[in-house]
């Protein structure tokens, strides 16, 4: 009789399904929240643990973050070097520097005769005596081209160094940005190190959550037995702990943020006043919209998933059968 | 609804706690099992309930063979039995309602529903004045009392009861023993074990006796219970 009445009011029965399973997870939610609130000082300690494992490599992505925009600033003074052939001398090149300067991608253009472009080599390369040795100057003058765009990554100046290097007088040329590759080198190193960092903290924070929910588990074994007994199911039980992983990680999120921007409010200023000295107008920011999502999102799933391998394993233990 | 065929158990470490139990209890019947200490009563109650496996022979219980309710099939099995332990098994930090309601949450019902079932359940034993306290407060008569309304308010088919009136003096395990007999007249079948054998035997009902977990014939004839 009753399978009659469930197949001629099917909506009403899902309904009831779906009411029924929004009130259980409802119930699981509150009742974690409550067991929270019932250990305040547990629960603080151990959100804080997490806080502080999820800031560190917050923070070091932060710094990072930072950094590329310092050196995406120091991409405006990069310039290109064209190194004439040998036999071209210091009249001919001044003579095609005042051509270039006409160009419609170039700013400035300055030259580097050849009595200068030794000079130079021999202060920065101690072959000094050496060079002094040889009757001739061996090096080529050599022509530096401000373009008027200032990125090095503009598609303009990649043209405008292929039309360059086309040049009869023009032996080779190339972008200057060893500094910046140099620096965007480093920059990798760095990530790669922050990534295992964070996979570290990471795995300390699922062990934390875990330990965690281990010991709620073990405080609560006789409700849970009883629950057991009167007919719980597995997920009605797991749900709480599962529930009270979840809080923990994004609590440990918010106090990760927290400390993150208290720290820069703290760096800020110094800062602020170094980058003055070199007539920057930089100044430090912690995490955007997107990162703050990402960092809880972070948190919840650490947080899921340590109460997830804590309760699968502990409460296979107080199985009644 | 209760049917044993041939059933052995045993712990994990041990011999035989049961041997060869042959039973069968009627949809709706009253039935006391007793038997010294140590006989078995609680682990006969425990094989109903699935808090243990047999490890031979048949159990079938409400057309179901305990074999074949396995994984997801056990928690819905249990809906339909309530249990009482001797100990109580109240949960300390709970009040007295939310203990009562513990079935009824567990199973998903919604709060109204909930909220009568378990006022009605508390009315039954007598304390529904009590249904904020916490069971500490309460003497052991009123935890038991507790614990047999949380038996029944799920209003399962079947209610196994270990030890009912194991630590109250007479009168009131009289009481007790009377408030089962209601639950068995609205057709509930009624399993108690209880070693109080001068006491179920005034209550005029079936008695299953166990002897070192064995069963002994003639159920109704109690007196067998004593060793020879
Ligand atoms: N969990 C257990 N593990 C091993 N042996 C047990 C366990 N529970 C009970 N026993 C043994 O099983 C026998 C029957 O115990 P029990 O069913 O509790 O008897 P009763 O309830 O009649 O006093 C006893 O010898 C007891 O020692
Ligand atoms: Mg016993």
């Amino acid at each position: 009789m009753s399978k009659k009445t469930s197949k001629n009011r099917p909506v009403a029965n899902l309904n009831k399904i779906i009411g029924s399973w929004f009130l259980q997870h409802v119930q699981a939610f509150l009742s974690s929240l409550g067991q929270l609130y019932k250990n305040p000082m547990n629960a603080l300690l151990t959100t804080f643990v997490i806080g502080i494992s999820l800031a560190l490599p917050a923070g070091f992505y932060s710094f990072l973050e930072n950094a590329r925009r310092v050196t995406s600033n120091w991409d405006t003074t990069s310039h290109i070097s064209l190194f004439l052939k040998t036999d071209i001398d210091d009249q001919r090149a001044q003579a095609l520097a005042d051509e270039l300067k006409n160009h419609a991608d170039i700013k400035t253009v300055e030259v580097i005769d050849r009595e200068a472009a030794l000079l130079e080599y021999k202060q920065n390369s101690g072959f000094a005596a050496a060079l002094d040795a040889l009757e001739h100057n061996p090096l080529p003058p050599v022509i530096i081209v401000q373009p008027k765009i200032e990125s090095i990554s503009s598609m303009n100046n990649e043209r405008l160094l292929k039309a360059l290097r086309a040049l009869p007088e023009v032996d080779s040329g190339q972008f200057d940005r060893q500094w910046a590759q140099r620096l965007h080198r480093i920059i990798e190193v760095f990530q790669r190190f922050i990534m295992i960092v964070a996979a570290l903290l990471s795995i300390a924070v699922i062990l934390v959550i875990g330990n965690t929910i281990r010991l709620a588990i073990h405080n609560r074994r006789q409700e849970i037995e009883i629950n057991k007994l009167f007919g719980a199911t597995d997920a009605f039980i797991q749900r709480p702990f599962l529930y009270s992983g979840l809080l923990h990680g994004i609590g440990g999120s918010l106090i990760a943020w927290l400390l993150l921007e208290t720290a820069v409010l703290l760096l800020n200023g110094p800062v602020v006043r170094l980058t003055d000295l070199y007539g920057s107008n930089f100044s430090l920011v912690a995490l955007n919209f997107r990162e703050i999502i990402s960092l809880l999102l972070l948190g919840a799933g650490l947080g899921l998933a340590g109460s997830w391998f804590s309760v699968k394993r502990h409460l296979r233990a107080i199985d009644l059968i | 609804m209760i049917r044993f065929t041939d059933v052995y158990m045993r712990y994990p470490a041990g011999s035989d706690v049961l041997k060869q139990i042959n039973l069968h209890v009627e949809q709706g019947a009253m039935v006391y099992v007793t038997g010294r200490s140590g006989a078995g009563k609680t682990t006969l109650l425990r094989l109903i309930a699935l808090v243990e496996r047999h490890t031979r022979g048949q159990i079938v219980v409400n057309g179901q063979n305990l074999r074949r309710v396995t994984g997801r099939r056990i928690p819905l099995f249990r809906r339909n039995i309530g249990v009482t332990f001797q100990d109580h098994r109240l949960l300390n930090e709970r009040t007295v309602f939310d203990n009562v309601a513990l079935p009824l949450a567990v199973a998903g019902y919604r709060y109204q529903d909930i909220k009568k079932r378990t006022s009605a359940a508390l009315d039954k034993v007598g304390l529904l004045s009590k249904e904020k306290a916490f069971p500490i407060a309460l003497s052991g008569g009123e935890q038991q009392r507790v614990g047999i309304a949380r038996a029944v308010v799920h209003r399962p088919a079947l209610l196994l009861a270990d030890e009912p009136t194991g630590n109250l003096d007479p009168a009131l395990s009289l009481e007790t023993m009377k408030l089962f007999e209601q639950f068995h007249q609205v057709g509930v079948t009624v399993l108690i074990a209880s070693h109080d054998f001068d006491m179920i035997k005034k209550m005029n009902k079936k008695i299953i006796t166990l002897h070192a977990g064995s069963l002994l014939p003639h159920g109704r004839c109690g007196e067998r219970s004593a060793p020879p």
